[in-house]
This record gives C-alpha cells, structure tokens and sequence, in this order.
C-alpha cells in the first residue's frame, strides 16, 4: 500500500489493486447457442454464420459457408421449402429472415463469378454411388472434398434426378441445375449416364468400389384402382412431369382433373395451365389446411387460377365424366364419405398420389433390410444391413424433401469416410437452442423484410419462365443485414460499454471479449442487454 | 437531439458498436482506445448506473477535448466510491472539495486557467442530485448566472444515496425514501415538491442545456461532445439509476433508465439560451407502470389493492412532458 498523507494527491489507477470481482455470486459467462434457422436446416447449415458474412459485402466467404454443407446453394434457394424461416426468431419480432432469397442470390453470384471448391487430396479409395438426383450429388461432393474417387451411376439420360423431371423449369430454370451439378462434376466426380444398376453386389467387385451409397430416390408412382369403363386419359403426375421436362409434353385436352393435395399435385396443375389446359382442377379428399403441399406453393398456383375441389375422392371414371363424392372430416382430421355425389368433365386425369422406391434390384443383396412400405432400413450412420452399403433421400425413413435428401448426402459422406478410415463419425454436440425470450430486441431497428420479385400472371400463365425473381446485391445486403444473429456473438460491444466496472475487455475485430473476473462485480448487466442472448449468468463455484 | 439512426442495419445505432458502421459514426465507448476515465477497482454497487454515466460523459468528453480535461466533483457516492484513501479510480485529472462548492471550485479552475492563457483546457464540474439540485444549488445558479466556462455535469439518482437513501428535491413523487417512507395517508416522497433542474438552468438562459440518460449512449456521447467545446456555462442533466436506492435487480440498470425515457418520465432534450431545441422522439411508448413496477420503491403504489390514482398522477407527469416537448411526434430517420 502506499504511504501518502491523507488528503493529498493519490496515484491515477491506484483502484485496480481493490480486487472487486470478490463481490461477486454469479459470473457472466460468453456462451453461444444454437441459432433456431441452422437448428431447423436439414442439410445443416450453419445460417446465421452466413448471413453474417454476407452482411459485410462478403459473399465469396458467405457462399463458401454454405458450400461446407450444402454443395446446391442456386437451387435450394428456389425449391427448398426453408423450414429455417418458419423457425426464424425474427418472424416474433416482424416478419421472417427471407433467408432463401439470401441464399438464392449468393448461389447465382458464385455461378456469375465462376466460384469452385476443390477436392481433397486423394486417398485412393474408390465410392461408388448409384444415382445423380440431390442425395446423390451432394454425397458425391462431399466425398470428393474428402478426397475419395467417386464414380456415379445414373439409370437416367441426365444427372439431377428429381430436381430435373419432377421440379418444373418455372421454379426451377434448367441452366441454374445444369450449372451447379457441372461444378460438382469438375471436382473430379465420375458420371455414367444411362446406366442402371441391375445386380449390385456385381457392380461393386467389378468397379472395385470400398463403399457404396444409394440414392436412387422414390420414382414410381403410387397407384389406386378406380372402378370406371373406357375411362379417358390417366396420367401419373411424374411420368407427366418428366415427359414434359423431357421436352415431349402430352396431348391433355381442354379440361384437366388433378388428383391429390400434395406439391406434386400442384406442380402438375401449373404445368398442365402452362401446357394450354383451359381449365386445371385440382381434387383432394381433404381441405386446404390439411394439405400436405407448402403454404407458398399453393398461393402461387391459386393466384395462376388453378380451380380446386376440396373435400372430393374420384369414385368412377366413364369416358371423360368423373364421379366424385363429396367428403366430410372427423375430429382426427380424417376424410369420410358422406354418400353425396356429383360428376365433373375432364379430358386428362393426372394423379399425384405419392410416390414408392423401386427396390427391385436390391432384392438380392444380402443383410439388405426393406420394409413392408418399401423403404430402405438404415442405422443411425445410414448404412444398410449390408457392411459398406448406405442409402439416403427419398428411398430411406425420413421426410422426402431436396433439402432432406441433401443433407443425408452430407450425413452419409461423413460416415462413409469414416468407415474407409476405419473410424466411427461423432457428430459434435449442439449448443442449447437459441430461444427468442433470450433475446433483447429493442437493440433491433424495424425493417421491412426484402421481397422477391413475381412474374407477371399473365405471363406465368402460358411460359415456363421462372415466376420467382431474385432479390438485388442491395436488396440481399439488407436482407442479410435483418439477422438477430441469435445465440451468437456479433461484437456489437453491448457488453463492453456496458459494464460500470470495465471489466470487459475488447480484444478487436473478430476477436470477440474477455471478462477480466478480478473486476467484474457479476451485476449481470452484460448479459441483461446482450442483443442476442449470447452470455449467461451462472452461479459462482466457491 | 437527432443522431443519425442507420436504418436497415442488423441493431441500427441502438447498440454500443456496429461493425458494420464506419469508425467515425461509432460511439467513445465501443473504441478500443476510450479513456476509461473511471477505471476498474472503484467502490460502487453492483451494476451502478452513475459509474456507468459518469465514464459514458467523461470519455466522450475527453475526446472531444483532445485529452485536455479538468474535472471537479462535489461529495456524494461518485467522489466517494472512486476515492477511498489511499485508491483512485480516476485516470483524468480530478479534484474533490466539498458537497456544496463544487461548482464555485469550477469556476476558480475556469479563472486560473484563463489567467494562465490556457484556452485549451475544458474544465467539467460533476456530482450528484444532492449537490446538484440541493446543497450546491446556490454556487452552480452563481456559475450560471456569471456564464463561468465550465460544464457542469448532474448524475440524477433521485435522492441522497451514499448515506443511505434519504430524499432530495429531485425525488419524484410517491418514490419509498428512508426519509419518505410508504405509510400514512400518501405514502412516499409527496407529490408537488422538488424542483425540475433541466429547466431552473434553462431559465438562466445559458448557453447549453440537455438532459441525456445511460440507456441513450449515442444521444448522451453527442450532447457531451458539443457541450464540451462550447464556451461558457452549459449544463447536462444524466438519469442514472440506483439499483439500491431504488430497490431494483442490478441487471435492470440499463433497462430501467431505458423505461424512463420510453414512458416520457425523462425527457430528452436540448436547449440553447433558454429555447428547447431539440428533442429525442420516443421510439416504442409504454405506460409508467412498466418503470415503475421494475423498482421496490414504487412497490406500495402496486398493492392490493393497487394505488390506481397515484399511478394515474405520474401517467399525468409522462403525458405532460410528451406533450410540452412533443416526444412522440415522428421524426424522420435517415436511411
């Protein structure tokens, strides 16, 4: 201590040898949480880490982001149905972050700038995987990043699976798809169109293959008997769907009858008005609240004039009459007759019933596990019962969307790479969910979210232009710039000018803070007006 | 005061620092080189808000007198909290003397240093209510009157803190003292007493006055740094909460001052030679019983059953100041 008479000068700092963080009984701790978009994304995507990039102009290291989990970001951008906005925070506050508008236009840049990842180095292992839709070319991409041969059957005449014959070109435009499968494809990444595995375990010895995956979606439509004579035309939905894609469009007639409530459904009945159908009608057993199809979807092609049938099952089909009865719905939601019926004309009845996997070639593959529904059993790994076999997307238990299918390309890259290391994939724990009452959103400025663009009805009507525009580099900027950035630290300096005790220090950009506890008092202030929820009080071990 | 609100951008200007603002737009206290002018090791409680102010106001102050700085500070929990012998938090050049005379010191610091042509040094006066509103009254209305070139700086936690919470003339009616206690038939500080220092200095027709509280850190860096080159007497009135005094959880400093504002309880304002010229529009009104009801003070109005009429009569007191400084008309933002 120093020696000074009272009342006198005292030395500048003299304070810092009062060691006031014995005050304290609980401490500020910096803790990031999970924030709910990445928590929501099925092909894991760390979101708000993206978005923060992009928020400074950064949109190669943004893309480059993305492009760790999602080799797609230019299609999923249009056809993922963004689960991570309906789970947004910021949809409590105002309106969600348009974070597939974000995606979309960083997807295009990097196909304007010519953006490429580049493979890993090689480990000789060979992987053969059988099939090119989404499951299929994002295990491909991952694999080869991971630096493994990969080689890629495809039974089709063009890579892309669903993503080409069952998403039509106006949500969909072909260049973007050809693009962003072209920069998989020159990673090094072998395709073999038109071939279709017949006998799998032949084609694994004959290839030399170390592991295999199987992607090779659900194709086959499901079917149901309706009881009619001389009925008329009956398409099913995905053969109509590719033949159009294919460039060989049906002879529909005037009036068309659409059979089903789900996005298939709805992507027919658009491409059937598109096709010259005067009429598109679309028929469900269930309500529009009880449609499986999403809520975006089902605007677009109410707004294109597509005309619905609610609460109808097709009984009979004679010529081009359809009988249907009118259905009621229980208290489970279920659809029941009521013994009410009425007939409607159609020339063409295209039915979207859901669709099955053809598992016939897997028949003869020992330890291969196939359910009664006909889907592929898999472990946790997603590999079969078959040692070195996984299987993802459509064709194994899970929900059957793009982005579903991508993210077990990803999952089974991961574990296939283990496994030809002879180790075992852990996946890291998550941090606790970012909810939105850890937030203090005062520290947000009102904005209004970024709209996208549509294409005039008229013209959406009758061409396959894509009816969803994107969003400007400004417009996409101050979109990114809308993220909370829950549960994540954004160096918004919060903390450090708001501690009485400086007890914060900075340690600059990028760097983030450091809570110098010999000072720190634990008022808990730091963590009261955190913006994002990214510090935690806890109780002091003594 | 109208700072620049950024639109569009992920916390705008509300929070301390914005990465994705240039470095000049960014607030003294988000820089990595601020003063700290009140450094770490001082006394006051837990999540203090007039250490908080007191650095926010110095620090910027300090910038904008390019480290050329005088500070004067009458007794009252700042002095005491900061100065116990043999430590100093102080890490400007500062000096203590009495509770009442701190700005009769202020002014003779102003006299020498213009004796000695040192036209580059700024001089600040500071302390409490207490001293502010109360004891020192008569030589800060003097240093108004004479236009003495000092800054004086008021940290208003609405009563007598550092001897332990007695009542002073800024105690805002019905608030719990230990002077003013909740019993009797109008419990707390009695309505229609105390005095309004903001507009007493305004009513000197000196040339700056504003009032800034720590939950605005953009509006009180900008007042303080066009207050501080100015020459001749400006005074800055700073709402800075007592989590003690008030009976409130520490972690609610911020919060709390925040409520103060947005309920038109604390106006902000500046005025130039008498005349309002500007006000802080309230961004998102909400009724005093939010402020209120956060502090233990206020804690008999919230009964069973609850004091409806004394809540009504300080709805009256916010209304009145949204009215007469018109806080709740919009503003436009610049984008």
């Amino acid at each position: 201590m120093n020696r000074k008479p009272f009342a006198i000068t005292l030395d500048p700092d003299s304070s810092l040898a009062n060691h006031t963080g014995s005050w304290r009984t609980m401490r500020p701790e910096y803790h990031d949480h999970l924030p709910p978009c990445n928590h929501a994304c099925p092909a894991g995507e760390n979101i708000q880490r993206w978005l923060y990039e992009a928020e400074e102009g950064k949109y190669e290291a943004a893309w480059r982001q993305i492009m760790e989990d999602n080799p797609l970001p230019a299609v999923h951008g249009r056809v993922c149905y963004h689960p991570c906005e309906s789970a947004c925070n910021r949809g409590q506050l105002d309106e969600a972050v348009n974070i597939h508008a974000v995606e979309r236009f960083l997807g295009d840049e990097a196909i304007r700038q010519g953006w490429t990842v580049a493979p890993g180095a090689p480990t000789g292992k060979r992987v053969l995987v059988v099939g090119a839709g989404p499951s299929g070319l994002s295990a491909a991409y991952h694999l080869a990043r991971f630096g493994h041969q990969v080689t890629i059957y495809e039974a089709g005449p063009q890579p892309g699976g669903m993503l080409r014959f069952g998403i039509p070109q106006y949500r969909l435009p072909r260049k973007i798809l050809d693009a962003e499968i072209a920069r998989i494809l020159s990673m090094g990444v072998h395709l073999v169109l038109n071939r279709k595995v017949e006998d799998l375990e032949h084609d694994i010895q004959a290839g030399r293959f170390d592991a295999t995956f199987l992607a090779i979606g659900a194709h086959l439509s499901k079917r149901i008997e309706i009881p009619g004579r001389d009925a008329g035309r009956i398409l099913d939905a995905l053969s109509f769907l590719k033949s159009v894609s294919s460039g060989e469009p049906p002879k529909l007639g005037r009036r068309v009858a659409i059979y089903g409530g789900g996005n298939t459904a709805l992507d027919a009945a658009r491409t059937a008005q598109r096709l010259g159908a005067e009429e598109a009608i679309l028929i469900y057993r269930r309500d529009r609240a009880h449609m499986p199809a999403h809520e975006s979807e089902v605007e677009e092609a109410l707004e294109e004039g597509i005309l619905t049938r609610w609460l109808r099952t097709i009984k009979h089909i004679e010529d081009s009459t359809l009988t249907v009865e009118e259905m009621v719905l229980d208290d489970q939601g279920k659809p029941q007759p009521t013994g009410r019926f009425e007939t409607l004309e159609a020339d063409t009845v295209i039915l979207a019933l859901g669709q099955e996997v053809d598992t016939s070639f897997l028949r003869k593959v020992p330890g291969l596990e196939i359910s009664a529904d006909g889907v592929i059993q898999v472990d946790e790994t997603l590999m079969t019962g078959r040692p070195g076999v996984f299987a993802g997307g459509d064709m194994v238990p899970a929900e059957r969307t793009v982005t579903v299918a991508t993210g077990h390309g990803k999952k089974a890259a991961r574990h296939i790479d283990a496994y030809l290391r002879g180790t075992r994939y852990v996946k890291p724990p998550s941090n606790p969910l970012a909810t939105f009452d850890r937030l203090n959103t005062w520290y947000y400025t009102d904005a209004d979210q970024s709209k996208q663009p549509l294409l005039a009805l008229a013209r959406r009507r009758e061409s396959f232009d894509e009816v969803v525009g994107g969003l400007t580099e400004e417009t996409a900027l101050l979109e990114a710039r809308r993220c909370l950035s829950c549960g994540t630290c954004f160096e918004c300096d919060n903390c450090y000018g708001m501690c009485p005790d400086n007890a914060i220090i900075k340690r600059g950009p990028g760097q983030g803070y450091i809570i110098d506890y010999d000072y720190c008092k634990g008022c808990g202030l730091c963590a009261e007006e955190c913006p994002c929820g990214a510090i935690d009080m806890v109780n002091e071990r003594r | 005061m109208v700072t620049q609100r950024i639109k569009f951008y992920q916390t705008g200007t509300f929070t301390v620092g914005n990465r994705l603002l240039d470095e000049a737009s960014r607030t003294v206290q988000s820089r990595m080189d601020r003063t700290n002018s009140l450094d770490s090791g001082h006394r006051a409680c837990q999540g203090c808000g007039e250490a908080l102010g007191a650095r926010y106001a110095l620090d910027a102050a300090m910038r904008a007198a390019q480290n050329q700085l005088v500070a004067v500070n009458a007794t009252g929990c700042l002095e005491v909290f900061s100065s116990p012998y043999p430590e100093s938090a102080w890490r400007i050049p500062w000096l203590h003397s009495l509770f009442g005379n701190a700005p009769a010191v202020a002014s003779g610091v102003a006299a020498a240093l213009r004796a000695k042509g040192r036209t580059d040094i700024r001089v600040i006066a500071q302390g409490g209510d207490g001293a502010t509103v109360d004891i020192g009254f008569g030589c800060l209305s003097g240093m108004f009157e004479r236009n003495d070139d000092v800054l004086y700086i008021c940290y208003d936690n609405e009563a007598y803190m550092n001897t332990g919470v007695q009542r002073s003339g800024s105690t805002p009616p019905h608030a719990w003292t230990n002077t003013t206690q909740a019993v009797g038939p109008s419990p707390g500080n009695p309505p229609g007493v105390g005095k309004n220092l903001p507009r007493l200095a305004m009513a000197h027709g000196i040339p700056y006055v504003a009032t800034a509280s720590v939950a605005d850190l953009h509006d009180l860096e900008a007042k303080v740094m066009k207050a501080t080159p100015l020459r001749g007497a400006r005074y800055i009135h700073i709402h800075v909460p007592c989590p003690l005094g008030w009976k409130a959880d520490p972690a609610h400093t911020i919060k709390v001052a925040r409520l103060a504002v947005e309920s038109g309880l604390f106006p902000l304002f500046e005025a130039e030679y008498g005349q309002v010229t500007s006000r802080t529009p309230i961004r998102k009104q909400v009724p005093v019983e939010r402020y209120l009801e956060l502090q233990g003070r206020f804690a008999h109005l919230f009964g069973d059953p609850p004091n409806r009429e004394a809540i009504a009569s300080i709805q009256a007191i916010a209304d009145a100041n949204i009215q007469f400084f018109g806080l709740c008309e919009s503003q436009k933002v610049s984008s």
